[in-house]
C-alpha cells in the first residue's frame, strides 16, 4: 500500500465527515457533541463546545436562523431539532465562561472598524491570536445592528453581558469614531497593520472603489481582502439592503480574521480552506430503525428551554454517524474503530522498520467476507485491503510463522498421498464431470462424499469422476501466492489427466476460489445439479419444518446459487425462515480468511451473534458453517444431511469433528473410496498410523485447542520409544517426551498400556532447546 | 524454579535425577538463556507445560511482532 492508495482509502471511509447540522452551519458548530453534553445534563462542557465556534452564544442562541436545521436527520422522523435554543440553554445553564488565558503576543495591530457581529467576531478572534486590537464605532454603544432587535428577542443587558469578553481580552473600543475613505482610513493604516471593516448594511459608499476585491463569500475561496492589500472587509456591508443572517456575519467576521492572520504572517491566504462555510457533508447516516418522536416546543420564546427540557430535546439528536459495515462486522467492532482508522493502522504497520507489529492480528484476523463493502455507502473494502497486506507481509518476511501455518499445513494434509485422489469413474476411462466435494466435506461428513458421488453417478452422468483435495483457499487467505500457485499447478496436472472437464463443486468457498484464481476450469455448483432433479428431491421429501437458511459468504454475488438452495430446501418440504442478513449481504461463520485460526475468540463471537439471529434449526451449504453453529450449541444441518439423513434430530447436533478427526475422516474416506469403488487397498502397513493411541474426549479436546493432531503425538511416540530419550516418573510409570517437528515442538506425557499408548497430555511451543549433539529434525 | 526437581521425572536413558542449568532457548533469529531442568548426563532438557503455554508463548508472539 502506498501512501497514495492509503489517502484514497480513508478519503473512502466517511465516518469522520462531518453531521450534516455542522456541515450546514457557516462557522460549523459542532452540534452532534453539543447535544450528546446537553442530553447529558452537562450543560457547562456544552458551553465550553459552543465557545469553541461561536463567540457569544446567548445573541446567536436568540437569533440565529438556524441554516443547520435544514440539514438534520430528525426532520423526516419528528422534525429538525431546535438547535438555536439548545444553545442558548449552554449560555443560560452553562457557567464555563472563556476565561481570557494566557496569548501569544504578535506585535502586531490591526483596526476593525464597525462593532456588529462580523466586527466583533474579527476583533475577539484576532485578540485570542494574540493581535493588538483596536475596534471603532460610529454609535454610542456598541452592537451595531444587534441593538435593533426588540428586547424582548434580544434584550440588551444580554448583548452588553456577551460583550464583556472583550474588555477581558483587551480590545480597544473607541465609541462615537467614524472611520471612511475619505476620514481616518488613511492615519489609521499608517497606525496598524491590516484593517476589518464591518460597518454594516448601506455604509458601501463610505468606501468607493474599495470592495472589489477576492471578497464574495459565495466564490469558492473567499479570502475578504479588499482591493487594497491588508484591508479586509465583511459582513452585512457586502449585501447592500438584502437581508443577512447573523451567522452569516459571524461567518465573515472568522473567516476574515483567518486571512488577517495568515496576512500578517505572511501565509497564503487560500490554501486549505476549501470547506470554510456551508457545504453538504458526505457523512451517511442509516435511518431505516429511526423511531418517530416528539420535539420539545419552545412555549416562550424570551425564556427558552428550560433545564429539563433542553436536556429532553438534546436526546433527540441522532448524534448522526455512518459505521454501516461496523453494525454489521465482529471483526471491525472487535477493534475499537472503524476502517479510515484501521487502513492507517495497517499501513503504519507495514511501513514499519523498527518495533512492534501491533497490528499484525487486525490484518490477520479479518474473514476477507466482503460484507463490510457490501454495506459501505462507497464500497470500501475491507477484504482487499487485509488481503493485500498479507501478501505484503509475507513478501517483507514479516509474516508471523504461526500466524497460519496450522491450516496451512492441514491444507498440505488434504494434497497430499494420503487424502488427495483423482480418478475416472470406476470402470471408466473418460470423464463427462468431475465430483469436486472439496476438503472441508470430506473432513466433516466423508460419508456424504460417498453417498452423492454415488448419486451423481446414478442420477446425472456416470462419467462422472472424483478429485479429493483441497482447493488452495488457505493459502490464498493466508496471503501465500507460491503455497497457492504449488496447489494449482499440482491441480492443473492431475485434472488435466483427468481430461479437463466441468467440475461439479460442493463446497461454496472453494467455488469461489476456483472461479476466481483457477482460470479454464469451468464449475458447476453441486446445487445446481440437485435442483435440476426436482423429482429425485420430491421422493426424498419427508419434512414439513421451518429452517433458518444461512448463507455461505463465499455465495454473496452468485444469486443463482441462492435460488437454487432455496428451492432445494423447499422441494424437500421445508419452508425457508431468512436471516435478517442473508444472499449477498449474509455473514462469515468465522471460519473464513482464518479467521477461526488467528483469533478463536473473535471466531466465537462471530458464531454465537450469528446463530442467536434466528430460533429455528440452521441450514447450510457449507459443511464448515455447519460445524462452527454447532460448535457452539446450534441444531445445524447441512443440505446434504436434508439429502441423506433419515435421522435429522440427531444429525442437527452432531458434534463437530475435531482437527485430528476431520484429517482422519479424510485419510480414511480415501481407503474406503479405493478399496469400494476400485478394489485397491492402498493402506502402509508400516506406517505411524499404526501406532494406537487411547485419548479421551476431555484430553482430545484441550489437543484440539492447541491444534495438536495424533499424527504429532504418533511422531513424538516413535521417537521417544525408539531412542529412549524421554522422561520417566517411576511413580505414575508415565513418560514424557518432546519432538521437534515441522512446524512445531511437541511435548506428549503419556504411558504405555496394553499394545496402545494413553495420552494424559500434550503441548507445544515454537522456540527450539538449542542442542549441540542430537538431531531430532523429522 | 529451585533447583530440585519434584514433578517427579528422571531421564529414562540414564535413570538420573534432573537438575537446573541454564539452557538455550532461540526463535527468529534470537536466542535466550533459560534456567530450566536437564539430566546431567545427556543434557535431555524438560520443558513444563506452564512454561511452553505460558511465558514462552508469550515471547514467541513478541518476537513474531518484532
Amino acid at each position: 500500500m502506498d501512501q497514495h492508495t492509503l489517502k484514497e482509502l480513508e478519503d473512502t471511509c466517511i465516518q469522520e465527515c462531518a453531521p450534516p447540522c455542522s456541515a450546514g452551519c457557516p462557522v460549523h458548530v459542532d452540534v452532534r457533541s453539543l447535544n450528546a453534553l446537553i442530553a447529558e445534563g452537562d450543560f457547562s462542557a456544552a458551553l465550553k463546545c459552543l465557545l469553541k465556534k461561536i463567540p457569544f452564544p446567548g445573541i446567536i442562541g436568540r437569533i440565529c436562523d438556524q441554516s443547520c436545521r435544514s440539514a438534520c436527520n430528525r426532520s423526516a422522523s419528528g422534525g429538525a431539532l431546535s438547535i438555536a435554543a439548545l444553545e442558548r440553554a449552554c449560555a443560560d445553564f452553562g457557567d464555563n465562561r472563556m476565561k481570557a488565558g494566557h496569548r501569544p503576543r504578535r506585535n502586531k495591530k490591526v483596526s476593525v472598524i464597525g462593532s456588529g457581529l462580523s466586527g466583533l467576531t474579527t476583533a475577539v478572534d484576532l485578540a485570542k491570536k494574540g493581535y493588538e486590537v483596536t475596534l471603532f464605532e460610529k454609535n454610542t454603544v456598541l452592537g451595531g445592528k444587534l441593538r435593533a432587535f426588540t428586547p424582548e428577542v434580544l434584550p440588551p443587558d444580554i448583548i452588553d453581558r456577551e460583550l464583556s469578553i472583550l474588555s477581558e481580552l483587551n480590545i480597544t473600543v473607541r465609541l462615537n469614531e467614524k472611520v471612511t475613505a475619505r476620514s481616518g482610513l488613511k492615519s489609521l493604516l499608517g497606525s496598524c497593520d491590516a484593517v476589518y471593516i464591518g460597518t454594516g448594511t448601506g455604509s458601501e459608499s463610505d468606501f468607493p472603489n474599495l470592495l472589489t476585491g477576492n471578497m464574495h463569500p459565495a466564490e469558492e475561496i473567499c479570502t475578504y481582502m479588499t482591493s487594497t492589500p491588508g484591508i479586509f472587509a465583511g459582513g452585512s456591508l457586502l449585501y447592500g439592503y438584502r437581508p443577512y443572517p447573523p451567522i452569516h456575519s459571524v461567518a465573515d467576521g472568522r473567516h476574515a480574521a483567518t486571512s488577517l492572520d495568515r496576512y500578517l504572517q505572511g501565509a497564503s491566504l487560500t490554501a486549505s480552506r476549501s470547506q470554510e462555510g456551508v457545504y453538504t457533508s458526505r457523512l451517511y447516516t442509516n435511518l431505516e430503525q429511526v423511531a418517530p418522536c416528539t420535539l420539545v416546543t419552545v412555549d416562550d420564546p424570551a425564556a427558552g428551554y428550560s433545564r429539563e427540557e433542553a436536556l429532553q430535546e438534546a436526546q433527540h439528536c441522532l448524534q448522526c454517524q455512518c459505521l454501516e459495515c461496523v453494525k454489521v462486522c465482529s471483526y471491525l467492532k472487535q477493534h475499537g474503530s472503524y476502517p479510515k482508522k484501521y487502513v492507517r493502522e495497517i499501513y503504519n504497520n507495514l511501513s514499519i522498520v523498527m518495533g512492534a507489529r501491533k497490528s499484525n492480528k487486525l490484518i490477520n484476523s479479518c474473514s476477507l467476507c466482503g460484507l463490510c463493502a457490501e454495506v459501505c455507502p462507497n464500497r470500501l473494502n475491507m477484504e482487499e485491503v487485509c488481503s493485500t497486506a498479507r501478501r505484503t507481509m509475507v513478501d517483507q518476511n514479516r509474516m508471523p510463522p504461526s500466524a497460519h501455518d496450522f491450516p496451512l499445513q492441514d491444507m498440505h494434509f488434504s494434497n497430499g498421498a494420503q487424502c488427495e485422489l483423482s480418478r475416472h469413474a470406476p470402470g471408466t476411462n473418460k470423464s463427462d464431470y468431475i465430483f469436486f466435494p472439496g476438503c472441508q466435506l470430506s473432513a466433516s461428513a466423508p460419508e456424504h462424499v460417498e453417498k452423492t458421488y454415488a448419486l451423481l453417478r446414478t442420477t446425472f452422468s456416470e462419467n462422472t469422476g472424483l478429485m479429493l483435495r483441497c482447493c488452495g483457499a488457505p493459502a490464498d487467505w493466508a496471503g501465500r501466492d507460491d503455497l497457492l500457485s504449488n496447489a494449482r499447478d499440482d491441480f492443473n496436472r492431475r485434472y488435466s489427466e483427468l481430461g479437463r472437464p466441468p467440475l461439479i463443486v460442493a463446497c461454496p468457498s472453494c467455488q469461489r476460489m476456483l472461479s476466481s484464481h483457477f482460470p479454464d476450469v469451468k464449475t458447476i455448483s453441486l446445487w445446481e445439479v440437485l435442483a435440476s432433479d426436482s423429482i429425485q428431491l420430491a421422493q426424498k421429501k419427508s419434512a414439513s419444518s421451518t429452517v433458518a437458511l444461512h448463507d455461505s459468504c463465499a455465495t454473496r454475488h452468485d444469486s443463482a446459487l441462492h435460488e437454487n438452495v432455496r428451492s432445494i430446501v423447499t422441494d424437500l418440504g421445508y419452508t425457508v425462515q431468512e436471516l435478517p442478513l442473508n444472499r449477498e449481504k449474509t455473514e462469515c461463520c468465522g471460519y473464513g480468511g482464518l479467521m477461526w485460526f488467528v483469533d478463536p475468540g473473535l471466531s466465537t463471537t462471530v458464531i454465537d451473534n450469528r446463530i442467536k439471529q434466528a430460533p429455528e434449526e440452521y441450514v447450510t451449504y457449507c459443511s464448515v458453517c455447519r460445524d462452527f453453529f454447532a460448535s457452539r450449541g446450534k441444531r445445524a444441518l447441512h443440505m446434504l444431511d436434508l439429502l441423506f439423513e433419515e435421522d435429522r434430530d440427531s444429525r442437527a447436533s452432531r458434534r463437530a469433528p475435531g482437527s485430528s478427526l476431520r484429517q482422519k475422516n479424510r485419510r480414511q474416506l480415501k481407503t474406503r473410496l479405493l478399496i469400494n469403488l476400485w478394489g485397491e487397498n492402498a493402506a502402509d502397513p508400516k506406517s505411524t498410523i499404526n501406532i494406537r493411541l487411547s485419548i479421551t474426549p476431555e484430553t482430545q479436546e484441550i489437543l484440539d485447542q492447541r491444534y495438536i493432531l495424533d499424527q504429532d503425538i504418533r511422531d513424538v511416540i516413535e521417537y521417544a520409544e525408539k531412542t529412549g530419550r524421554k522422561f520417566t516418573n517411576p511413580d505414575t510409570g508415565r513418560f514424557l517426551a518432546y519432538r521437534k517437528l515441522k512446524r512445531i515442538t511437541c511435548w506428549v506425557e503419556y504411558a504405555c498400556r496394553n499394545a496402545e499408548y494413553v495420552i494424559y497430555n500434550a503441548y507445544s511451543h515454537r522456540m527450539e532447546i538449542v542442542e549441540e549433539n542430537h538431531d531430532q529434525q523429522e | 524454579m529451585t533447583n530440585k526437581n519434584d514433578s517427579g521425572w528422571m531421564c529414562h536413558n540414564c535413570r538420573r535425577p534432573l537438575q537446573t542449568a541454564k539452557v538455550d532457548i532461540a526463535y527468529l533469529g534470537s536466542a535466550f538463556p533459560v534456567e530450566l531442568f536437564q539430566c546431567t548426563t545427556c543434557g535431555l532438557v524438560l520443558i513444563p507445560e506452564e512454561l511452553a503455554t505460558g511465558r514462552m508463548a508469550e515471547a514467541e508472539k513478541i518476537l513474531e511482532d518484532k
